[in-house]
């Protein structure tokens, strides 16, 4: 009784701090510009069950992939098994699915193998990063939290599937031996050769295994607990953001950037000195992205998203040669200023106060000015992050906002609008090709 | 091939005449020496394909492309009103150019301006008239031999058009050989998003340098673009590793016409 009031309590904790927070990010994300991507549903659907549900855009690097869907499908169907924990955590019961019969063993036998399978790719995870020290996660951006977050992860998904294998393992044991409360349920095809002969071997008493059975019981759910409020803290929020944010993905070719409105009709009332603003017309007062909350709320759904993976920079063709530039470096830095913003306006109750900083504290112009716009990084993100498009509106505010472009871009720009070229010819050379052919 | 001379809309609106295409010519196609063979050789194979084709000469401006990408959303939109006023006096209603950035501004950024017009790149115009039989490829200039393609990323990644220009080269009766990095993960020449204009920044190495090392690996003896501006980059790269002897930077359309015998 005691246990099961003890469990209500903590399940009830856990659930508030999570929605809590998962409120917050939602508001910190809301604090972009407004975007609408309400269209086209149908394709919508059919984009985040190929991109988030079926990963295809993982399968570019088959190791890699392998692993991760092993992870992935763990994730989602061992939270069945989260599902008969809390019934018999609040009931107190035990296996209380195990009615099912031989689609419960089966499933539980499932079950197993997958842990085992997570167990065996996280430790593969883990080598790939820190001991084969894959370039892709060498980058220095990831010094300090992000490379613990990443080791955070790993280990207490093995911490985690461990004890499921150990409290199977006491479970079979105590089945067997018919002791009380522990009725035959289940299958176990690698606990059984894992983790039995180990306790077998150390001749366990019924008490001492039941204490088993319940702690790894008590340590698997309260470390999902703990796990799934370390969530919203870490790039792991991706398991649940990856699913949204292909839904919300840019449907269009990725070669189009968006067209400004603002200046459409500042440029339309400055090509005809005749034409008159629309009946309440303002003039905008800035352009371009200063701060996080100039950009979209979907770039801000990106930066919480992303999983800081790498594809992205590994894929840059700038990164590659050694350039200051790394689209991943542009999603972890807005993500910390959106958070930065976040806990600002959390202790200035409900309003930010300016605080001297904005986003181009956190990313440089070198940065910035180093982009191709190739896209390389749009086609590589495995979540259809953009980073070429926060660069972009970065890049807006600078030129627009500071006149601060490189001094040849900015005699590319005077060329442009004395020559309608980019070069300094004159426009009524433009044909001078035709004179060979026509002579 | 038949003389013909190459008119503006200009020209033809005067003439009281109406043409089917218009071929935008670009910037660098009407300015930079190397891409004026581009240009010439574009305007020949339209010529041979019977196509009524004009260009804007004088009145074509910039499409804006490079200032939009560096951030000048004012230059570009003043340029692409300019562009569109021109383009509907003329009452065009479809265009080819030799041009990825042309092709994908004028393509996708247009309309929400007011320009709609159909757009085509080049390769994608060739390889329709050569699967309609309105051009034809006699010969084997190209027979055999190893030819690899460069994706310029605003043809594949920004538009996805891979296959046109490879069908082209496949039709060259030529070995079309793939880059390590080719397609979708096609690595940039290093000039889009302005960076033609400026120097690069600090780093190991230069991107176009990077690239050719892709195209030495793949060993080819020509190494096709379909964009004026991967071509300097390219052959800036071939250069830079003394291969210029070995390895040539040709356009598609340059192909086509040297296998068309124009
Ligand atoms: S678009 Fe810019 S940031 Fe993205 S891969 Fe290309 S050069 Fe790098
Ligand atoms: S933006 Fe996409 S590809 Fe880049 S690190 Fe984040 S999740 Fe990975």
């Amino acid at each position: 009784m005691i246990a099961q009031i003890l469990f209500i309590a903590l399940s009830t904790v856990a659930g508030y701090f999570f929605i809590k927070n998962l409120g917050k990010i939602r508001r910190n994300i809301l604090l972009g510009r407004d975007i609408d991507l309400s269209d086209n549903k149908a394709l919508r659907w059919k984009t985040m069950l190929k991109v988030a549900f079926g990963q295809t855009k993982m399968a570019a690097r088959p190791i890699p992939f392998i692993l991760h869907f092993i992870v992935y499908a763990g994730f989602i169907l061992i939270n069945i098994e989260v599902l008969e924990i809390l019934i018999d955590g609040i009931f107190g019961t035990h296996r209380a699915l195990s009615f099912l019969g031989g689609i419960y063993d089966a499933a539980i036998g499932f079950f197993e193998i997958l842990a085992f399978g997570v167990l065996v790719a996280c430790i593969f995870f883990l080598s790939r990063r820190y001991i084969l020290k894959l370039a892709r996660f060498q980058s220095p951006e990831l010094k300090g939290f992000a490379n613990q977050d990443a080791a955070t992860i790993l280990f207490v998904e093995i911490i985690l599937m461990a004890a499921l294998l150990k409290m199977n393992a006491a479970d079979q044991i105590l089945q067997s031996r018919g002791a009380d409360h522990y009725h035959l349920a289940g299958s176990f095809p690698i606990s059984s050769w894992l983790v039995v002969p180990i306790f077998e071997g150390l001749n366990l008493s019924d008490s001492m295994l039941i204490l088993i059975e319940k702690a790894a019981w008590w340590f698997h759910i309260i470390g999902i607990f703990l796990f799934m409020n370390y969530l919203p803290f870490s790039k792991h929020f991706h398991v649940i953001l990856a699913f949204p944010n292909t839904y919300y993905s840019n449907l269009k070719a990725k070669g189009e950037l968006n067209n400004m409105a603002s200046v459409t009709q500042e440029v339309k009332l400055m090509l005809d000195p005749s034409a008159t603003a629309p009946e309440g017309y303002q003039a905008p007062t800035s352009f371009g992205v200063k701060d996080v909350t100039d950009l979209t709320w979907k770039n801000l759904m990106d930066a919480y998203s992303c999983t800081e993976c790498g594809r992205c920079t590994s894929s840059c063709p700038q990164n590659q040669t050694g350039k200051l530039l790394s689209p991943r470096k542009i999603m972890m830095d807005t993500r910390d200023r959106l958070e930065e913003v976040g806990k600002n306006i959390d202790a200035n109750s409900g309003t930010f106060v300016a605080d001297n900083k904005t986003l181009h504290s956190y990313i440089s112009e070198e940065e910035l000015w180093a982009c191709n716009t190739c896209n390389a990084c749009v086609e590589a993100c495995p979540i259809n992050i953009n980073p070429m498009e926060i660069i972009v509106e970065m890049r807006r505010y600078k030129v627009m906002e500071e006149s601060a472009a490189p001094a040849s871009i900015n005699s590319m720009f005077s060329n442009m609008e004395n020559n309608q070229a980019p070069w300094q010819f004159s426009p009524m050379d433009r044909a001078n090709w035709t004179q060979e052919l026509n002579s | 091939m038949s003389e013909f001379r190459v008119r503006t809309m200009a020209d033809m609106m005067a003439a009281g005449e109406q043409a089917d295409i218009l071929f935008w010519v670009g910037c660098a196609g009407s300015f930079d020496e190397r891409a004026q063979k581009i240009t010439k050789a574009v305007a020949k194979i339209l010529h041979a394909a019977n196509l009524k084709f004009a260009i804007l000469g004088s009145e074509e401006a910039c499409t804006g492309d490079p200032a939009k990408r560096a951030g000048n959303e004012f230059l570009f939109q003043m340029l692409a009103m300019q562009n569109i006023a021109t383009l509907q006096a003329y009452e065009v209603k479809k265009i080819v150019t030799a041009c990825p950035h042309c092709f994908n501004t004028l393509k996708n950024e247009y309309p929400e301006l007011g320009g709609n017009f159909e757009v085509l790149h080049h390769t994608t115009l060739i390889n329709q008239l050569l699967q309609s039989g309105k051009i034809s490829i006699e010969g084997g200039a190209f027979k055999g031999q190893r030819i690899t393609y460069h994706d310029s990323c605003y043809l594949g990644r920004a538009n996805d058009i891979y296959e046109a220009p490879r069908e082209i080269i496949e039709k060259l009766d030529a070995a079309l050989v793939e880059m390590k990095r080719s397609k979708a993960n096609g690595l940039c020449c290093g000039a889009g998003g302005a960076q033609m204009f400026k120097e690069a920044e600090n780093g190991k190495k230069e991107v176009n340098i990077e690239r050719a090392d892709d195209m030495l690996e793949a060993n080819p003896a020509v190494v096709a673009a379909a964009c004026p501006f991967c071509m300097t980059m390219l052959r800036d790269g071939v250069k830079h590793h003394n291969q210029e002897q070995a390895i040539e930077v040709k356009d598609i359309a340059e192909l086509v016409a040297s296998a068309m015998e124009l």
